[in-house]
This record gives C-alpha cells, sequence and structure tokens, in this order.
C-alpha cells in the first residue's frame, strides 16, 4: 500500500519517480525535467536546494540540510503546485529563480508589467507556448522576473497572489 | 513626567535624547542581499524618483525620502525590506557564517530572521521561531518576498525550544531579541511609554532571562549569543544578562558595529552588575538618528 502525504510534516522528494513511495508525489528529477523543459532553467542551479512536500501538491525548496519528516511551519519558500495537470510555479519561486530561465519568459513593457503586478488581465503578444510564464521586465539595467502569468487566446492573465498585488 | 525621566541620570546630553524622541523617525529600509546589492537597489529606487542615502556604518542601510518604500518596484522584488536603522544592528553584531545553524529566538515579523539569512549567503539554516501563531503570518511572508531559502519556522515557546528532528546537537549562532517593553520605539509608537516603568520592566526580566538562558543551553561552547531589546529600561537589559552571566559558562564580548553607542551601565539603582557589562551597549536616539536599542554579544564557553 503507498503511503499517504503527511499533512504536518516535511517530506523530501525521491531522487527519481521509481524511489518515489506517496502516490501523487512527483520526484526530485521531475521537477528539476520541469523547470528545465518548460523554463531552460538547468539543473545545476538547483545543487545546493532540496525539494519538499507539505500538503498534497504543494511543494518547497529550501538550502536547509535537515532530515526528513520535520514538523515546522514552513521550510524555505513555497515553490511549484503540482496537484492539477499543468504543473504552476509560485510568484516568489519564480522571483528566486527565475532570473535562470531562458525560455518562456514574456518580457512586459513597464506599463504592462504594473497592470500585471495590479492583477490584471490583459492582452498580449506571445507566439510561444501557451500555458504558465514567467512574467518580467526591465529593473536597474536588467530584466527581473516579477511572478507568474497563464497565457490563453492571446490574453495574460496574472497569477500574482491579492495580498502581493500593488497599483504603483 | 514620564517613564523616561529616570533615565536621566545616565543620558549624557539628556535635553537632547528627549528632542530626539520626540522627532519621528527617518525613512530606512536594508537591502535584501540574496536577491539585489545596494547599487542595483539603489539604481532602482533613483529611477523612481526615491532619493535614497548610503548609511556609513553598513552598506546595506540605506534612507530614503520616500515615506512608503513599499509602493516601489524594489519592494516588489524583495529587494528592500522597511527595517528600522538600529533594528538591524543585533543581526551584524552576530554576524554568522555562511552554512551556519542560527536561531532566532522570537523572530515575528522576520526583520532580523532576513538579515541573517542574508549574512549566511542564504546557505545554511535559520530557525525562525516565535510563540505568537498571528505574528508567524508576517514572518513566512517576509521570509518569502525575500527570497530567504534557508529559513525553518517554527511556533513554540522559546523558553521550551529543543533541537528534536533538526539533526543537529547545538546552534552556531543565537539571536535572542527577546519581547520588552519597547520604550525605544517612542519615535514611531506614540503609546510606546504606555504602562512602561521599573516594575513592568522588572516583571518582563523574568521571561527575558529564561529565554536567554535557552539560547546559551542551545548554543555549542565557542559560539555566540547575541541578546537585545528595544527598551532603555536595566531592569530588562543589563540586569538581564548580570543574571545568566552570574549563572556561569559565557562571558560577555567587546563589538563595534560603527554606529555611535554609550557603554552598558555597571549600576543602577543602588545594584551594581558584573564590570564586564560595559562591553554591552546602548543606542540612544539622539546619537544616530535611530530608534533606542540595546545589544550585548556573549561568547559561550563551556
Amino acid at each position: 500500500m503507498a503511503a499517504e502525504n503527511a499533512s504536518h510534516r516535511f517530506e523530501r522528494l525521491a531522487p527519481t519517480p521509481g524511489e518515489c513511495e506517496v502516490a501523487g508525489r512527483p520526484s526530485r528529477a521531475e521537477v528539476l525535467d520541469y523547470w528545465e523543459e518548460r523554463f531552460g532553467v538547468e539543473r545545476e542551479v538547483f545543487d545546493d536546494f532540496s525539494f519538499w512536500e507539505k500538503g498534497a501538491g504543494k511543494l518547497w525548496v529550501t538550502a536547509c540540510d535537515v532530515p526528513d519528516g520535520l514538523a515546522v511551519e514552513s521550510l524555505g519558500l513555497t515553490f511549484l503546485r503540482t496537484r492539477q495537470e499543468h504543473w504552476k510555479p509560485t510568484t516568489n519561486a519564480v522571483q528566486r529563480f527565475g532570473r535562470h530561465a531562458s525560455r518562456n519568459v514574456i518580457e512586459l513593457p513597464q506599463a504592462a508589467a504594473k497592470r500585471f503586478l495590479a492583477g490584471e488581465d490583459q492582452p498580449v503578444e506571445w507566439d510561444g507556448d501557451w500555458g504558465y510564464l514567467i512574467c518580467a521586465h526591465e529593473l536597474a539595467g536588467a530584466v527581473e522576473p516579477v511572478g507568474v502569468g497563464l497565457y490563453l487566446h492571446g490574453e495574460l492573465r496574472s497569477m500574482v497572489p491579492k495580498g502581493s498585488r500593488r497599483d504603483l | 513626567m514620564d517613564a523616561l525621566d529616570r533615565y536621566e541620570p545616565v543620558i549624557e546630553e539628556f535635553d537632547a535624547f528627549r528632542e530626539a524622541c520626540a522627532r519621528s523617525l527617518p525613512s530606512v529600509v536594508r537591502v535584501n542581499g540574496i536577491k539585489a546589492d545596494a547599487e542595483r537597489a539603489s539604481d532602482a529606487l533613483e529611477a523612481e524618483g526615491v532619493r535614497v542615502r548610503r548609511r556609513e556604518w553598513n552598506d546595506a542601510v540605506i534612507e530614503l525620502d520616500a515615506r512608503k518604500p513599499g509602493n516601489t518596484w524594489a519592494y516588489v522584488h524583495g529587494w528592500i525590506h522597511g527595517q528600522e536603522e538600529v533594528s538591524a544592528v543585533p543581526a551584524a553584531v552576530l554576524d554568522p557564517e555562511p552554512g551556519d545553524a542560527v536561531w532566532d529566538a522570537c523572530a515575528a515579523p522576520g526583520s532580523k530572521t532576513t538579515q541573517l539569512a542574508d549574512l549566511l549567503g542564504d546557505e545554511g539554516l535559520v530557525v525562525a521561531n516565535d510563540d505568537n501563531l498571528g505574528r508567524l503570518a508576517a514572518l513566512r511572508s517576509n521570509a518569502e518576498r525575500l527570497g530567504a531559502t534557508c529559513v525553518a519556522v517554527t511556533n513554540e515557546d522559546a523558553r521550551r525550544f529543543t533541537l528534536d528532528g533538526f539533526g543537529i546537537d547545538a546552534f552556531d549562532a543565537v539571536l535572542a531579541d527577546v519581547p520588552c517593553t519597547c520604550e525605544g520605539t517612542i519615535r514611531k509608537n506614540a503609546d510606546a511609554l504606555d504602562g512602561a516603568g521599573a516594575e513592568a520592566s522588572r516583571k518582563i526580566g523574568r521571561l527575558q532571562a529564561d529565554i536567554l538562558r535557552r539560547a546559551v543551553a542551545l548554543t555549542r561552547p565557542g559560539g555566540t549569543v547575541v541578546y537585545s531589546t528595544c527598551t532603555f529600561a536595566p531592569e530588562e537589559n543589563e540586569a538581564v544578562v548580570d543574571a545568566v552571566l552570574a549563572a556561569g559558562g559565557v562571558e560577555l564580548r567587546a563589538f563595534d558595529v560603527g554606529l555611535v553607542a554609550a557603554e552598558g551601565l555597571t549600576e543602577w539603582a543602588g545594584e551594581s552588575f558584573d564590570d564586564s557589562l560595559s562591553k554591552a551597549k546602548r543606542f540612544y536616539p539622539h546619537q544616530n538618528d535611530t530608534g533606542g536599542f540595546f545589544c550585548a554579544k556573549f561568547e559561550v564557553t563551556a
């Protein structure tokens, strides 16, 4: 019988799908595949980080080297939602690791970046993949990721969480 | 007549102290090195029309002419964090090394936690504890916004905290930035002195000493413990440090963060404290145009 997800403890992702004992839990290899295939983030970027699940489909990333099964309120950052068919990175994960992305990054003009941050949906010119994109803009001389957008039918939907939205 | 009058015998330039306490604080932020350096953060702020002034004592601390630094792209990206200047002192004094295991015993809302994570280069472990569940949300949200991946948040009574489950025997460094009467926040909280006084301070002093004892107990020999408060009250500062020194196993160490400060007191209200308390520091509002603060640095010797 497959082990169950223990919702009050942090459980480390198994290295590969074959070693995973919890039904529906992705492995580290699959998480690395996702960032590499979807956003072009090289696997080495995550060499010093481990991935954990607490709550079904809620993955965390941490630089802490702690034993499996730790019962704490949080461990590093929330990182990736894997419950739905299409995985979704969190805003904070994209801000922390999105600088390493080379694919599916849409650079928004400043006015569009402000609308995105305010939580607005807007039409955009984009001839790449549909689905979740890293939305970025130029800031202090470089392109910086702001958050996650969902691109469908010519429209970019802002996935910025309500509490983080701002009208600059 | 208020709770600050009793400090006249120990504070030099007491009139200037009084005047400073009556002024509002400058708007100061700490740059989050996990995401950007002070140069880029300053550039981003200036591009939005915010004038910045770097502080000499600490590269990461900058003064803004904006009252609401939260309404800037630099804030949205987690490059800056609104943090009173003197509140950046204790983590700088603790000064942990990348890879260290650090305990922030009373961590919410996380300004010092995230500064510690930054000083670790986001490598190692910061266990950020707070007993107040309501304040944990702010702690978690600040750690997330600032991208601090080396932080584990716990919700325990610091006096009974254990290392169970963490896979380590002791911390390398501990920050005991304890709950206090907060007299030193008078420049931002007009009611900071309500209920303040020697009696209130003696009462909370017992809790503070218990937390500091736990901090010492969980630190490895050779490790560092920093004790800090944002109050002027000797009953919560020197008296607490003195009680913990008397139990042995720790010594005070001198430090200099580059801000003007007065020495810790070695006597107060007829009571005398260990001579080494002069190594502790009192930061007064008129010295650096900040809030008030107390900080002591211990080395655990056994």
